[in-house]
């Protein structure tokens, strides 16, 4: 298959950035779309198509849809065109031959570029943090039943555990808003006994870390939860709405000096 | 003040107004010959609307539920719009995107214009700081909304005019409705499409009710 690339292209975090357009021949349909990246990279290094040599820059790691690093916005949906897929697990025979198709890297104000089709998301880091922690001792693997969580509660915590804080959600939202990301990581805990000691505080603490980081808010259009290659639902954001509500008429953080919070 | 915290008050707001124009709307279907003595039931409720102590303390929830509404809404989007410095080359719609919820904000802008000229035509002749129009009918004072509110729909242009606005309102509200419940946290497996329905039903009958009185000045 042959296709035309058209690829964000950006020396570092500082410089301008611009398309660069690149064809591709000769592609097996059963080649994944971060493989088709690796055989342009292959000839812009190897046949030195363009000087100096710059093999476009972009993450991944585990390549089997687990990891969350990898972050294309492919023709205008993060992850490409298949739901519920991150764009590692893509095929090139998802694309018509002779396609062109534009790569360009999340964008958000909180994820800033780093190179090419990079970002740097340690902002969700930065968020995690906060409050994406117990500190509950719950020792090794509990026998069966001896925490009481009912089947439906364990599914719904497990839902919210799939999110791979990839930053498709801030990168679909018209807000550049990460309320999917903070509301499943805050929907894991407060599903789950071992959750709750800190719940009141890890929903405040996350949520104001998420506005200071220049986040967007959200508009209620729910595009984050259709482009989310884990299929993360929005019923989580009303939950963590739920829970913020809830914390912030029962709760208030008592000023610690030199400490966290 | 947290981005969540503000959406509760817009939510609120918006739905307190939601409320309000229901009311708003049953006294304004009085200005049609729905019943023999219609002009009568609407004078009543327009005098009760502007003497009653409790309207006067209502009004001042009303004003300030504007206010907060718009000051929240506005700053809310501001933030929004500085969180994506530069947009996407290539955009598509998402399986789930509401346009109406895209378009909130624009719809909310006109529908602050109406609101506008709304108050220059009722609200600020009843306060005295607009003189009551002159008009076809003779307008007994500056209480008097019937004749008012007839004098501007003998007016085709004003009729359209209100028309296209109520169609905005009516966009702006479909967003409302549901987005207002999930942003107090109310998700429910059951209750939320309930919701849903009747988002769309109240966005649609409120507006077409609005729009029956332009509708039956400009027919007859
Ligand atoms: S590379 Fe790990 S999820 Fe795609």
């Amino acid at each position: 298959m042959n296709f035309t690339l058209k690829i964000w292209r950006q020396e570092n975090s500082k410089a301008k950035g611009r398309f660069k357009t690149y064809k591709i021949e000769n592609i097996s349909p059963d080649c994944s779309f971060l493989e088709m990246l690796d055989i342009l990279n292959e000839k812009l290094i190897h046949d030195k198509i363009e000087l100096p040599v710059d093999p476009v820059a972009f993450d991944h790691d585990c390549r089997e849809g687990i990891c969350g690093m990898c972050s294309l916005y492919i023709n205008g949906h993060p992850h490409g065109p298949e739901q519920g897929t991150t764009v590692c697990q893509v095929h090139m025979r998802k694309f018509q031959d002779g396609d062109t198709i534009v790569i360009e890297p999340w964008r958000a104000k909180a994820f800033p570029i780093i190179k090419d089709l990079m970002v740097d998301r340690s902002a969700f880091d930065k968020i995690i943090q906060e409050g994406g922690y117990i500190s509950a001792s719950t020792g090794g693997v509990p026998d069966a039943n001896s925490i009481l969580v009912s089947k439906e509660y364990a599914d719904m915590a497990m839902d919210a555990a799939a999110c791979i804080g990839c930053g498709a959600c801030v990168a679909a939202c018209k807000n550049a808003s990460a309320m999917l990301f903070v509301a499943a990581k805050v929907s894991q805990f407060a599903l789950l006994p071992q959750g709750h000691p800190e719940a009141k505080r890890r929903v405040q603490a996350m949520v104001s870390k998420m506005d200071e980081l220049g986040f967007g808010s959200c508009t209620n259009t729910y595009a984050c939860e259709a482009e989310c290659p884990k299929n993360i639902s929005v019923e989580h954001i009303a939950r963590m709405n739920r829970e913020f509500l809830k914390s912030k008429l029962t709760h208030a953080e008592k000023k610690r000096i030199g400490g966290f919070g | 003040m947290t981005s969540l915290s503000k959406k509760v008050f817009v939510s609120l707001a918006g739905l307190f107004l939601i409320t309000f124009l229901l009311l708003h709307l049953s006294i304004n279907l009085f200005i049609l010959p729905i019943t023999p003595n219609h002009e009568e039931t609407f004078r009543q409720a327009v005098h009760f609307m502007t003497t009653s102590p409790l309207i006067k303390v209502m009004e001042v929830v009303l004003f300030a539920a504007f206010i907060i509404h718009i000051f929240f809404a506005v700053t809310l989007q501001i933030e929004n719009w500085i969180a994506r410095p530069r947009g996407y080359k290539v955009w598509q719609k998402s399986r789930t995107d509401s346009p109406f919820s895209k378009l909130a904000i624009y719809t909310g802008i006109f529908v602050l214009i109406f609101l506008i000229i709304h108050f220059m035509n009722f609200y600020f002749v009843k306060q005295g700081w607009v003189s009551p129009p002159e008009g076809a009918y003779e307008v007994a004072d500056k209480h008097d909304f019937y004749n008012m509110a007839l004098n501007l729909f003998n007016n085709p242009v004003y009729c359209v005019l209100y028309i296209v606005l109520i169609i905005v309102l009516g966009f702006h509200l479909h967003h409302a409705f549901q987005a207002g419940f999930q942003s107090l946290g109310l998700n429910h497996p059951i209750y939320t499409p309930i919701i849903k329905i009747l988002g769309w039903i109240y966005s649609i009958l409120v507006p077409l009710g609005f729009i029956s009185i332009p509708l039956y000045f400009l027919i007859s």
